[in-house]
């Protein structure tokens, strides 16, 4: 049996018209014919997502006693047993109350999906595990439910619905998101012009890297996408007509690795090449040997290129590499807490830089793990 | 969840820094497992060592790059760094590749410096590695080695 196809609706924060959109997909398929059912939605007491729903099939929920309240969860074997041709189910990062099947209800989507049934669903940027960590720090919220990256690369179709964070704060206001007591303390504190911003930019970041992955040919028998529809569009040679090249500034210790994925993110968003830079002053120690090596393998398995200088002056060395390999973009580690007279006498690494390269952009990879931050020597002058 | 532990072996490499191996491949990683892996290393003050196993297919050099896998790995890494950030234990990411699963598993334990092996055997089709591994693993590294069963349905994967 064919696996279904899944079409996911990305937005970067609740109210920005997901469900709306999918109910509006789902209504076109109904009208062409299809057998179009709503496995699951949330209508959070929005009258036109509501309006939307009216003709289509909502299938019944299933009614689930969990710590003495009732709850309602996705009917899984009732889709199954329907299989509709068409199944629309919300919020697919989702945990399920205790007692059903799967967990998640992004795992129930699975199973719909391996029965051949298609799946229109949706999701908020916030909720992709990998970027759980910076949309925390960007927003000062960490959520809970969140969705394994796999899911979004594996969907046959990814549409971002986007609004500016202006015309969503005016959705709120006007009481199309929320119910009215609720509107104050979501503008408080998660729908602020900047949280929403940043969303915004990390949704469409979040696409734009989706669609680089589809034009990179498959080197592995790993199946990635099994069953999947899309194409692939082999053209490496245009991803890098626009001459960027990235340079990682790293030392030989374990928070490099975060550094090279970084930047190894970057390089793929951009199309890229990336060049991994250390500057020994002297012959290696044994520690920096072993975190060389490693380096060496992931820099190998990235496709990276990992370059040692020798060099007494980090600033001069990077300069004459960045040149030579015709760098766009730098990225390093945090420079460690200077006293004044050091900031006097000598500026920092990151300025002489700037000074010396001021065609490049230069970006500083915040170091986030508590325990790393003991460890991290700062890289040479 | 059930486990099995063996002794550690006297010649097992041990230079002060406790270094606890967690191995992993592109099929996901068990939540749970990763909990007891960072929980070991908080409780004995030791270095996370996440490994992710890449395969080399066949027709492609040993070294070649392998960007799909890289995608998977990148994600994966930066999520035990998340995790383990919480629990306040250091990390030494690793990638190693082989032609298979085990070959990557064999190079890993050949180089790399560590005190423990802390791993997921599959549960059903989830993440983890089978039973042929485990059996392989308990003959052939020293060091001691917990073997964790997690829950098949909790699984952190790359994108």
């Amino acid at each position: 049996m064919a696996r279904g196809h899944h079409k996911i609706f990305l937005g970067m924060a609740a109210g920005v018209g997901k469900t709306y959109r999918m109910l509006q997909e789902g209504q076109a398929e109904a009208e062409t014919g299809r057998d179009v059912v709503i496995g699951y939605l949330e209508p959070h007491e929005r009258p036109a997502t509501a309006q939307q729903a009216e003709g289509l099939v909502t299938l019944p929920r299933r009614g689930i006693s969990y710590r003495g309240n009732r709850v309602e969860e996705m009917d899984l074997t009732g889709i199954l047993e329907r299989a509709p041709e068409l199944c629309l189910i919300d919020e697919l990062a989702h945990t399920n109350a205790p007692g059903g099947l799967h967990e998640k209800r992004f795992e129930d989507v699975n199973d719909v999906l391996a029965a051949g049934i298609d799946v229109y669903s949706t999701v908020n940027v916030q909720h992709l595990e990998s970027l759980n960590d910076q949309v925390s720090e960007l927003t000062g919220i960490r959520v809970r439910e969140t969705l394994p990256d796999a899911v979004l690369a594996s969907a046959d179709e990814l549409v971002l619905v986007d609004i500016t964070p202006e015309s969503l704060i005016e959705r709120l206001l006007a009481g199309k998101v929320y119910r009215p007591e609720a509107i104050q303390p979501a503008l408080d504190n998660f729908f602020k012009i900047e949280n929403l911003s940043a969303l915004r930019e990390v949704a469409l970041r979040q696409l734009a890297q989706d669609v680089e992955a589809k034009r990179l040919p498959s080197e592995s028998g790993l199946a990635l996408r099994p069953g999947s529809r899309r194409e692939r569009l082999i053209d490496t040679q245009a991803q890098q007509a626009i001459g960027e090249r990235l340079l990682a500034l790293i030392t030989p210790h374990p928070g490099a690795q975060r550094i090279v994925r970084r930047a190894w993110r970057s390089s793929q968003r951009l199309g890229a090449e990336l060049d991994i830079l250390w500057v020994a002053r002297a012959t290696p120690t044994a520690e920096q040997s072993e975190q060389l090596e490693a380096l060496r393998r992931l820099a190998s398995v990235l496709g990276a290129h990992l370059l040692v200088e020798q060099g007494d002056d980090v600033a001069l060395v990077t300069q004459r590499v960045a040149r030579e390999r015709n760098i766009t973009y730098l990225l390093m580690g945090p420079p460690h807490e200077r006293g004044a007279i050091a900031r006097m006498l000598r500026p920092s690494l990151a300025m002489r830089l700037l000074q010396a390269l001021p065609g490049l952009d230069l970006r500083i990879v915040a170091n986030r793990t508590r325990a790393a931050e003991r460890d991290i020597p700062e890289i040479e002058l | 969840m059930s486990w099995m532990k063996r002794e550690k072996q006297p010649n097992a490499p041990y230079d002060g820094d406790k270094r606890i191996l967690f191995p992993f491949d592109a099929h996901g990683l068990a939540p749970s497992a990763l909990d007891a892996a960072l929980r070991l290393a908080r409780s004995q003050g030791g270095t996370l060592v996440p490994v992710f196993l890449a395969r080399v297919p066949r027709q492609l050099p040993i070294d070649a790059a392998l960007p799909r896998q890289s995608q998977l790995a990148v994600p994966m890494q930066d999520a035990v760094e998340q995790r383990a950030a919480e629990y306040d234990v250091p990390v030494d990411s690793r990638i190693e590749r082989g032609r298979s699963y085990r070959h990557a598993l064999r190079l890993t334990i050949q180089s790399e410096r560590f005190d423990m092996i802390v791993l997921a055997a599959a549960a059903g089709q989830g993440p983890g590695f089978n039973a042929g591994d485990v059996a392989w693993l308990l003959a052939n590294a020293p060091g001691e080695i917990v073997v964790l069963r997690p829950a098949p349905t909790s699984v952190i994967a790359g994108g």
